[in-house]
């Protein structure tokens, strides 16, 4: 597997990322779908919360959270800014 | 309309959607779009209601509908809440897709956000599939332009073959040629050619073999290409809507006649439900990408630069959580602070106007229990009423909807997410809390957008946890007079505001606290999926959230209690005045629940006033102040002082006052309250599960408190 391929998740805070996979299922992966995040999306690590979880990022044009759960679903390739 | 509590899942929610027309010739607009566009607004400046706005997705979980003229038409619209998405499971997002789809509405609005139009035109697109009659209004044209985001509203019309009117309905801008755009629309002076989205080759086809027999069903009225998508997403609520459309509307087919054939189809089909909706929804979201490249033009790429310089203070490591309680603190004390002279200076008027009265009924020889019941009962009631609550809300409401519309909600929520994470609640639970703030009722509905039942509970049966518009006034009395001492000096309002941030606090943590033992117990499950979004930061129009929590909020919660004020009023004097032996039937009924008031650090007269105070916790004060008057030395009480003396005379101690705070915190919620969750559940178990678990946890917590500070000899 390539090493650039990683959880959105653990993507770090301030990188960028290409959504590569959608491994949910069911409801949550429709969730996903309708924040567009489909293939080849990119996606902006903005920031964690204080509390640790979740993570908020920028998703087409909209800036959204998402807890670990649903995060570590979401296979992205780290991009250059 | 054809919809059921089958078809949709909730009654709750479907009985909102019966449009009752007033004639015939009235014309049933939809208004949809994703949640956080100004919807509410654009519903709002349209039809003039005061539907609440707030800076937060998902405000609007109940819909509301309104009327409104242009021309000779009349119009009624249908706010639908707000989705992101009409492919989804959730109730709202049926709600939206059946009332667009099955409920026949002449003309759909969708607002969309001209800050973040990509994402908002996926819905869009979806709408255009089930229904060509569609305005697409381009909202916050004025908040795109600072950011440096222009739009071309005609090539944007063009390339989606639709109306679309760019609008600021903030301030107005827009929306006559909005209406306009929908009454030619109407009237089929705008013919529109919407686009059809276009998905892959073997998709298509798979789509035409089952349109084939909807097509037939519904003679063309309906997208047959729609239904036909969702039928092959496996959507099994698709599938009861149409069943229970047909069992409304025709006799020509059965449906299961249809559903067969259907599956005979789908049956041949070797595609998985999930490749199916990952292609469809990607050509969907291509299409979206690809109209957005060709209508928007970003002239500064750092145009959500502040927003994010914003959000790096508000929700980070360090300082996020002290801002929060620093923001909550501030309000409070400028509420204390600013509350203390008003309050006095109506006390002072309201018992002018009492001695006014009360010689007048003496001049006229109006008998003295008639004087009793109307001046020193209802009166008197009522002026307590408005003097200790009119200020605190009129400071208060009008700070909390500033926050509110700034957008600051989703960010305590995306703050403490985690927390409720581990509590195994919803994300959103954060928000319905804050909803409970204001009021407790409007928190409870607030908890349908939250999907999952389970989550959805937990949230109802804690969102008492937090005090409501009626219960703040209890607490910073108490804090104010009590703990801060009654005169207004510095150091005192500082300690006034810490006593009830305190009580804040330990309302969120006994939140989270009684959460997670509800998901350990009775109501068992994980957390379900979350996605939260965080809107950009809007200028507050400040004229407006003067208005608007001034009327929506100060006048209605004002007005509630003065409702329930008045009879108590009557209640307690009659209470105070009929003798039972030596003692009034007041008395007796103290008397009665003294011994086990006393375990719970109150006394008989502060338990009584909050069982009378019931119907609204407003009253608790006035009972306890009246109870006292009536029995003790009949002291005129014009000032906060007054009322600690009188306090502190019938046996009060800093003690009590504690046990008072906490005890408002957590006891069994107000009656409107009580009647919303019997409706939100549709269960009495749950409605007494509510009631009971915060009263018992008010008096375990007011037990522990009262008889530790007594074996430790503080009091």
């Amino acid at each position: 597997m390539n090493e650039k391929i990683v959880p959105l998740h653990q993507l770090p805070i301030g990188a960028f990322g290409k959504v590569k996979k959608l491994s949910s299922q069911g409801n949550v992966r429709r969730r996903m779908l309708d924040l567009g995040l489909i293939t080849d999306t990119r996606v902006e690590s903005l920031r964690k919360s204080p509390s640790g979880d979740p993570t908020a990022y920028e998703i087409r044009g909209a800036v959204i959270a998402l807890r670990s759960e649903e995060a570590s679903k979401i296979l992205v390739e780290i991009v250059e800014g | 309309m054809g919809l059921t509590n089958q078809s949709t899942g909730t009654g709750v929610l479907d009985e909102m959607f019966n449009v009752q027309l007033d004639s015939p010739d009235e014309i049933v607009i939809a208004l949809a779009g994703n949640p956080n566009t100004g919807k509410s607004t654009v519903f709002n400046s349209l039809t003039g209601l005061n539907q609440h706005t707030g800076n937060w997705p998902g405000k609007t979980v109940t819909n509301a509908q309104g009327r409104y003229k242009y021309k000779d038409g009349k119009f009624v619209l249908v706010d639908l809440p707000g989705t992101y998405s009409l492919l989804s499971n959730s109730v709202e997002e049926e709600v939206a897709r059946d009332f667009i789809c099955f409920g026949s509405p002449q003309a759909t609005v969708v607002v969309t956000d001209a800050t973040c139009l990509e994402r908002n035109l996926i819905l869009v697109l979806q709408i255009l599939e089930i229904t060509e009659n569609v305005v697409l209004c381009v909202n916050l044209i004025d908040e795109a332009k600072r950011k440096g985001i222009k739009v071309d509203i005609k090539k944007l019309s063009s390339k989606l073959g639709i109306p679309v009117v760019g609008t600021n309905a903030r301030d107005g801008e827009g929306l006559e040629d909005l209406m306009d755009t929908v009454y030619q629309l109407v009237q089929g002076d705008i013919t529109t050619n919407a686009l059809e989205i276009k998905y892959n080759e073997e998709i298509e086809k798979i789509i035409d073999a089952i349109s084939a027999p909807i097509t037939e069903l519904f003679d063309g009225e309906m997208s047959s290409r729609w239904i036909a998508l969702q039928l092959l997403c496996n959507d099994s609520s698709m599938k009861e809507s149409l069943n229970q459309y047909i069992i409304d509307n025709t006799t020509k087919y059965t449906s299961d006649d249809l559903l067969s054939k259907i599956e005979a189809i789908t049956e041949t089909i070797s595609l998985t439900p999930d490749y199916i909706q990952d292609s469809i929804v990607t050509s969907t979201v291509l299409m979206a990408e690809e109209i957005y490249s060709q209508v928007v033009e970003i002239h500064n790429d750092k145009y959500n630069e502040t927003d994010r310089k914003i959000d790096n203070i508000l929700t980070s490591k360090i300082f996020g959580f002290p801002i929060m309680i620093g923001i909550l603190g501030v309000i409070f004390w400028i509420t204390i602070q600013g509350a203390n002279y008003p309050s006095e200076a109506l006390a002072t008027f309201f018992f002018w106007v009492e001695g006014h009265l009360t010689s007048l009924f003496n001049n006229a020889g109006v008998p003295a229990w008639i004087h009793g019941i109307l001046v020193l009962g209802v009166y008197r009631t009522l002026a307590w009423v408005v003097s200790v609550m009119l200020p605190p809300m009129a400071i208060f409401f009008p700070l909390f909807t500033l926050l509110e519309d700034l957008g600051y909600l989703p960010r305590v929520a995306f703050n403490l997410d985690n927390f409720f994470k581990k509590a195994c609640a919803h994300g959103k639970q954060a928000l319905t809390m804050c909803m409970g703030f204001g009021c407790n009722a409007a928190g409870i509905i607030a908890c349908r957008i939250i999907d999952s039942p389970r989550e959805r509970l937990i949230a109802i049966i804690t969102n008492n946890f937090v005090p409501c518009n009626g219960r703040f006034p209890i607490l910073i009395a108490m804090a104010a007079v009590f703990i801060g001492g009654a005169t207004a000096g510095f150091s005192q309002s500082i300690i006034a505001t810490i006593a009830v941030l305190g009580v804040i606090i330990l309302g969120i943590i006994t939140t989270l606290v009684i959460s997670k033992a509800l998901s350990k117990t009775i109501l068992k499950g994980e957390p379900s999926s979350f996605t939260l979004e965080l809107p950009p930061y809007r200028k507050p129009q400040m004229g407006r959230i003067l208005v608007r929590s001034l009327l929506d909020r100060t006048i209605f919660v004002l007005g509630r209690a003065i409702m329930v004020a008045a009879p108590a009023g009557i209640v307690i004097w009659v209470m105070a005045n009929i003798m039972v032996g030596d003692l009034s039937l007041l008395d007796h009924s103290a008397g009665f629940l003294q011994p086990f008031a006393q375990l719970i650090g109150l006394d008989g007269y502060i338990l009584m006033a909050f069982i009378l105070g019931l119907p609204a916790n407003e009253i608790v004060i006035p009972i306890i102040v009246m109870s006292y008057m009536a029995t003790g030395s009949m002291l005129e009480l014009d000032s906060l002082e007054a009322l600690r003396e009188l306090l502190v005379s019938n046996g009060w101690t800093w003690l009590t006052a504690v046990c008072v705070m906490i005890f408002t915190l957590m006891h069994f919620p107000c009656g409107t309250a009580l009647l919303t969750i019997r409706k939100e559940t549709q269960s009495k178990k749950w409605t007494f599960i509510s009631f009971l678990v915060p009263t018992v946890s008010g008096i375990v917590v007011c037990f522990i408190v009262a008889q530790s500070a007594k074996l430790l000899g503080l009091i």
